[in-house]
């Protein structure tokens, strides 16, 4: 079935308005669906909160074409990159799924139901020779799983070139978390910790402060093999090209050091056991002085770790049937509210 | 979070911590490393003392104390004073001379460096012919006598260090007057002593090292005597009136020699070998003193016999039919007498003989008999037996602190009762504002209570727990215990002992109550004992308990040391602490956490395995809870096996603090054999260290887990009456630590004093706390509703604390290696963090809560943290909102042993190692420094007689 119809481009609303709407729209108020769009590179994207919605609705040049499957038979491998390239004809394998019966049937979840665990970030605030990956332990068994060692590295001074030393990554254990996620390598130079610059640090307080952060690490890198870098600008890497017009200043990367300390916070809460009971997270007290500033900051991390998961991986998945889709028009293109930090999730 | 992070800029803030803060060292205690040069101005009654390292420190009166360093870093190898000047001349071992004076500056004296001066030869000429070998400071003040190996004695105008190179004594001219058939230019190789005549300054005595002696007219310039000995020559000696000299020998020989106006080439008048017949080593030092009743006294180094005695550090007294070779532990690294200074005086009468050995001075009292030692009011032999561990206590009161005293009165009855025989300058600090004792625990199982208060740490008592135990070394075993007729007569001084008999003995921990007089000690076998003092000797039968500390938990096997079998039956413990309860844990693990309650009469312990807490009142356990993780088989196998790894890592270290110290050595270079043997330990250990860097160091990234190892090891234990339950009612707490990020909260039930007796003390587990990055709790505190810690036990009920208020909320700070935590209590929820590792990449050694009082008005003061962190920094951490004040960097961070010793003071003061043998006393406080202040004035010194000094009241006093 097609739909068409309008939207404020200025003023899209939230996505569970929007999803309201559709439901509305195609009279299926209890269907739980799946929604998703094509953008301008013919990628076949999801929208399932606000943020890519947004996205969704600032790309739309001017027709945004939405796709809904019902969710109990959805086809997740339509979604990502190069999908309507790859796939000839998207539609077709919607419309016409007896074609892929072969396929086996596995159920994977939503994208946003997985635990990250390791990422890039900061991707358009970096130089592009550098890499800031984040790690996150909490929740898996795998050990981090890596080594650094002293080292030396020529750097670009103003007396000319200076031999100066540095931290690196000398040993990844097979099987590891660091190994497993393929973004950190034997050599790489570790340059930041959390946002802490580790030159003029010895090995064993860089050591110590890994471990401290190890519950949600992130090191910038310069990696050793440079031609995997993430290339800014471009379509090549297939990270959906958003923030093509990134309007922070590049190589500042510090600007998030203090956010992610705060980010911190939430995701490391201390354990009390009170008279041998049930173990139970300690909550955060909170005195009226710092409520609204730790608050806001949650609120703020929230956004900032829910935005934009996109799904880059190639799973076999059955195909949908009696899927749903519609185009609509959205009026005239608005300013672009929103930025976006380019995250990937490796999985 | 973010706020706290931020530097203040709050104006008035950062004025109240200049006024506040403020970070010196002030001064070193105890006695200095690897000595190797003394010193003594009898015009000054000074001391010097000349370091390995290149420092050089003087000491008179207790408190006058100067320090200086040379910027060489090289050994001082001679320290001469200028005659009755405020002034001394170093020689170190790259042939460099160094003049220093006293001056005053500001109302106190100050050390400073004038001049500096090489000795250069003419070009081409070996450095050997400038190589100083004897210094002598000639009475007119004016000018330098250097003998050098050459044998050539060149002069120096002083303070210029210009040579005048008319004077130079020349071998060729010593030999004009000499008769050929018995001497040629090689009798005038080396200048092994150089000493002016007592009475007549024209007339210097000099020595060759082949046994040549000559008597040099510096008016006429020639040689106006000469003596000529048969054996190697090692020293000389003036008598006093300057009729006779005493040279001795290498063969442990010594001769007296008569000088007349007649005889011009006399034959000796006496020629013996104190501890012949059979070959004795050399005589490297001597002295001849005079006195009323005409027998002298004799008194040198060495001539042991070789063969039996050859091992023995010894310096002989011999007067009249008294002879007594006093038998050192450690090299002798030189040695003076003191004695009459009055030039008009007819006799020498030595009162004391002062010797500088390698690791402690001892001073005899040559007056009274029996020539007992002086107790040293400084330089104390701290490492007598190694120090494992020390306990600061702040303000004693006044009542303890003369029970302390007189229980180590008792001890030091075999003392001489002589005031301080070197009492130069006066102390002019203000006396110290408080009574502090720093104990510190060593490895013989002993703990020391030192007078920390002033610039002097003087011992004030020795406790010994070796005689609750049953140890094999038999403690009547004494190497005093020689025959009457023994030969060599020799006498055993000193203290330090570096043997221990057994190490299991070790004191780990240990805990004062200043209040009750209550201590805990705890050792290396998991021993926890309990003392009181009592001022009579007592025989009493030690309770004894046991802590198992496992609880049943199967399937452990401890490979470690055995517990320390006790005495049985009644034990005699003379004045003092004496132990009335014994509680050893089971296994016998080292014991890493005590606490003490005098008020509850609890004391708690922890080990690697658990913790427990004891009744001491009731002498009963009242819980022990094991705190080891299941899979945790290292912490059961016991320190044999364990931490390999820490090993490896230690040896490394100590091979790079080598390292270091052997490249500075290198440089000296240096003939002789000892040196030689440095040099190939040096390439030997150079060569294991290039082997050892081949392997890049890495360190592996892990985050840790509940399963590592040493989790359950007990680190802090805290004591504390607040609100764990509920907003209500408070109750008293045990609160416990452990490595791996655990804290565990005890409610305890304690009966009212009346009924302390008839119902047990009862616990129970209220709390447990799991810190998610499970980092080790290094220290737990409990804030009261001012946010104020709360006060010591006891402290209330002596006035000398604020109650704690008990109204508002009680805070909880945790402080693990990694973070600073406050939580609220008793709803256990998170308030504040300050998180230091994950940002700076330092971990905490030390923390303790002191109390610093505004420089400005008397009437503020504020309590902070004080933190030492692994990388050797100090930061002052403000309560109760963790905001870093202050930092500053205080101990190199390789200097691994100076971080662990380090013990901070309630007032912001502070003390660490800087060797095995001293304390670094440093101050955060602008309000409490105790430093030293004094003063050396120049005596008259145109009368005859000697000007006694006002320092001598000081020195009995404090001796």
């Amino acid at each position: 079935e097609f739909r068409r119809f309008s939207l404020e481009r200025s003023k899209p609303g939230k996505f569970e308005e929007f999803y309201g709407l559709l439901q509305h729209v195609h009279k299926i108020p209890n269907v739980d669906v799946l929604v998703g769009y094509t953008d301008i590179h013919g990628d076949l994207l999801p929208i399932n909160n606000d943020d890519n919605y947004h996205k969704a609705v600032s790309t739309a040049n001017p027709l945004l074409r939405i796709f809904i499957q019902r969710k109990e038979d959805a086809d997740y491998s339509a979604f990502g990159t190069d999908t309507m390239t790859r796939k000839k004809n998207v539609l077709s394998n919607v419309l016409r799924p007896d074609n892929h019966k072969k396929k086996p049937h596995i159920v994977i979840s939503m994208p946003q139901d997985f635990r990250p665990v390791s990422s890039i970030i900061d991707v358009d605030i970096l130089p592009e020779t550098h890499r800031r990956v984040r790690l996150y332990k909490y929740g898996t068994d795998k050990p981090l799983g890596f080594y650094i060692r002293d080292g030396s590295s020529v750097r670009v001074t103003p007396h000319g070139l200076e031999k100066v030393p540095g931290i690196f990554i000398s040993r990844l254990v097979p099987g590891g978390l660091a190994q497993s996620t393929g973004l950190l390598a034997v050599n790489d130079e570790v340059l930041e910790v959390n946002g802490i610059e580790v030159s003029g640090k010895s090995l064993d307080q860089v050591t110590d402060m890994m471990i401290a952060n190890s519950r949600n690490l992130i090191i910038t890198v310069r990696p050793a093999n440079q031609r995997n870098n993430v290339v800014r600008n471009s379509r090549t890497s297939g990270s959906s090209g958003q923030s093509t017009e990134s309007s922070l200043p590049s190589s500042t990367p510090n600007i998030l050091g203090s956010l992610l300390q705060g980010e911190e916070e939430s995701d490391e809460e201390d354990i009390i056991i009170e008279d041998s009971g049930e173990p139970q997270q300690i909550p955060k007290a909170t005195p009226a002085s710092e409520s609204i500033e730790s608050l806001s900051q949650i609120e703020l991390l929230h956004e900032s770790t829910q935005n934009g998961f996109l799904p880059s991986s190639e799973m076999n998945l059955n195909h949908s049937t009696g899927s749903i889709s519609m185009e609509y028009e959205a009026p005239e293109p608005g300013p672009k509210s929103l930025e976006e930090d380019g995250t990937i999730i490796t999985l | 979070m973010r706020r706290f992070l931020r530097p203040g800029h709050d104006p008035v803030r950062e004025r109240l911590k200049r006024d506040l803060f403020q970070f010196n060292k002030t001064v070193e205690h105890g006695f200095p490393h690897q000595p190797s040069a003394l010193g003594y101005s009898p015009f000054l009654r000074l001391m010097a003392i000349g370091t390995r390292s290149g420092a050089i420190k003087l000491y008179g009166a207790p408190g006058v104390e100067f320090m200086g360093l040379h910027e060489e870093n090289n050994t001082v190898m001679q320290i001469h004073f200028i005659p009755d000047q405020c002034q001394l001349v170093t020689l170190l071992d790259d042939n460099s001379l160094h003049l220093w004076s006293l001056k005053q500056h500001g109302g106190t004296s100050e050390l400073r460096e004038e001049n500096r001066f090489t000795l250069k030869g003419p070009p081409g000429s070996p450095p050997s012919a400038t190589q100083v070998t004897a210094v002598l400071p000639h009475s007119s003040r004016e000018v330098l006598y250097l003998g050098t190996e050459s044998g050539n004695i060149f002069v120096v105008e002083l303070p210029s260090f210009r040579v005048l190179e008319d004077r130079t004594i020349t071998p060729e001219a010593v030999l004009q007057r000499i008769p050929e058939d018995n001497c040629n230019r090689r009798s005038c190789e080396l200048v092994e002593a150089l000493r002016e005549h007592p009475k007549n300054p024209d007339q210097i005595l000099i020595g060759y090292s082949r046994g040549l002696i000559v008597l040099w007219d510096l008016q006429n310039n020639k040689a106006t005597h000469h003596f000529l000995g048969s054996q190697q020559l090692e020293n000389l000696y003036w008598q006093r009136d300057g009729s006779k000299f005493i040279s001795c020998h290498y063969d442990g020989s010594y001769s007296q020699w008569p000088v007349s106006s007649d005889n011009r080439q006399a034959e000796p008048l006496e020629n013996t070998v104190p501890y012949g017949p059979f070959p004795c080593k050399a005589i490297s030092k001597i002295y001849w003193q005079t006195t009323k009743n005409g027998l002298p006294y004799i008194i040198f180094q060495g001539g042991m016999p070789r063969a039996s005695y050859g091992d023995r550090h010894s310096i002989s007294v011999i007067h009249g039919s008294q002879q007594t070779a006093f038998d050192f532990t450690s090299r002798v690294i030189d040695f003076f007498i003191i004695f009459s200074s009055d030039p008009a005086a007819e006799f020498d009468d030595p009162s004391a003989l002062v010797v500088l050995a390698e690791e402690e001075l001892v001073v005899i009292d040559l007056k009274s008999a029996g020539w007992p030692a002086v107790h040293p009011p400084y330089l104390a032999s701290l490492h007598c037996s190694a120090i494992t561990c020390s306990h600061h206590v702040s303000n004693i009161p006044l009542k303890l602190w003369e029970r302390i005293i007189s229980a180590g009165s008792k001890q030091n009855i075999h003392y001489s009762s002589m005031p301080w025989p070197i009492d130069g300058g006066t102390n002019i600090a203000p006396d110290p504002p408080q009574r502090d004792l720093l104990l510190t625990g060593h490895e013989d199982g002993t703990v020391r209570f030192w007078d920390a208060s002033g610039v002097c740490l003087h011992l004030l008592y020795k406790l010994s727990t070796v005689r609750v135990f049953l140890t094999d070394a038999d403690p009547n075993d004494n190497m005093n215990t020689l025959g009457e007729d023994e030969w060599p007569p020799l006498r055993k001084v000193g203290t330090f002992d570096p043997y221990s008999d057994d190490p299991r003995l070790g004191i780990q921990k240990i805990y004062l109550c200043k209040y009750s007089g209550y201590l805990a000690v705890a050792g290396t076998a998991g021993q926890v004992l309990v003392m009181e003092l009592n001022d009579e000797d007592a025989e009493h039968v030690v309770d004894h308990a046991e802590a198992d500390l496992l609880q049943d938990q199967e399937g452990y096997r401890w490979k470690g040391h055995e517990k320390l079998k006790t005495r049985d039956g009644p034990v005699r413990f003379e004045a003092g602490f004496q132990p009335f309860v014994l509680v050893q844990c089971q296994p016998p693990a080292v014991v890493t956490s005590l606490a003490l309650h005098s008020e509850w009469r609890l004391v708690a312990f922890g080990t690697s395995h658990g913790f427990g807490l004891f009744d001491h009142q009731q002498k009963r356990l009242v819980f022990v809870k094991c705190t080891l993780h299941p899979s945790d088989q290292l912490a059961l196998e016991g320190p044999l096996s364990r931490v390999k790894s820490l090993k490896k890592s230690l040896r490394q270290s100590f091979r790079r603090i080598r390292r270091s110290r052997v490249s500075s050595r290198k440089r000296r270079g240096g003939g002789g054999n000892a040196s030689e043997v440095q040099e190939a330990n040096a390439k030997f250990d150079q060569d294991v260290l290039q082997e050892m860097e081949l392997a890049p160091v890495q360190r592996k990234i892990e985050a840790r887990s509940a399963e590592d190892s040493f989790t359950g090891f007990v680190r802090t234990l805290y004591f504390a009456d607040t609100f764990l339950r509920d907003s209500s009612r408070h109750c008293p707490s045990l609160w416990a630590g452990t490595n791996g990020g655990t804290v565990y909260a005890f409610c305890l039930r304690v009966p009212p004093a009346e009924r302390r007796m008839d119902e047990p003390v009862r616990a129970e587990q209220a709390k447990e706390i799991q810190l998610m990055h499970r980092a080790p709790v290094v220290g737990i505190l409990v804030l009261d509703g001012r946010s104020t810690p709360l006060p010591e036990p006891l402290e209330v009920a002596h006035d000398l604390s604020k109650s704690p208020d008990m109204q508002g909320s009680h805070q909880l700070l945790v402080v693990s290696e990694e973070q600073f935590k406050v939580f609220t209590l008793p709803k256990v929820s998170s308030k504040l963090k300050l998180k230091l590792t994950a940002l700076e990449g330092c971990r905490v050694r030390k923390v303790t809560v002191a109390n610093f009082g505004s420089c400005k008005t008397d009437d503020y003061s504020e309590n902070d943290l004080a933190v030492l962190t692994n990388l050797g920094d100090i930061q002052i951490i403000s309560l109760p909102f963790l905001k870093l004040q202050i930092r500053y960097p205080c101990i190199r961070k390789e200097d691994v042993s100076g971080i662990a010793s380090c013990v901070f003071t309630k007032y912001g003061q502070g003390f660490y190692l800087i060797s095995p043998s001293e304390f670094e006393r440093f101050s955060l406080s602008t309000k409490w420094l105790v430093e030293p202040r004094c003063v050396v004035d120049m005596p008259e010194v145109t009368t005859n007689n000697h000007v006694h000094k006002p320092g001598t009241e000081n020195a009995a006093r404090k001796s």
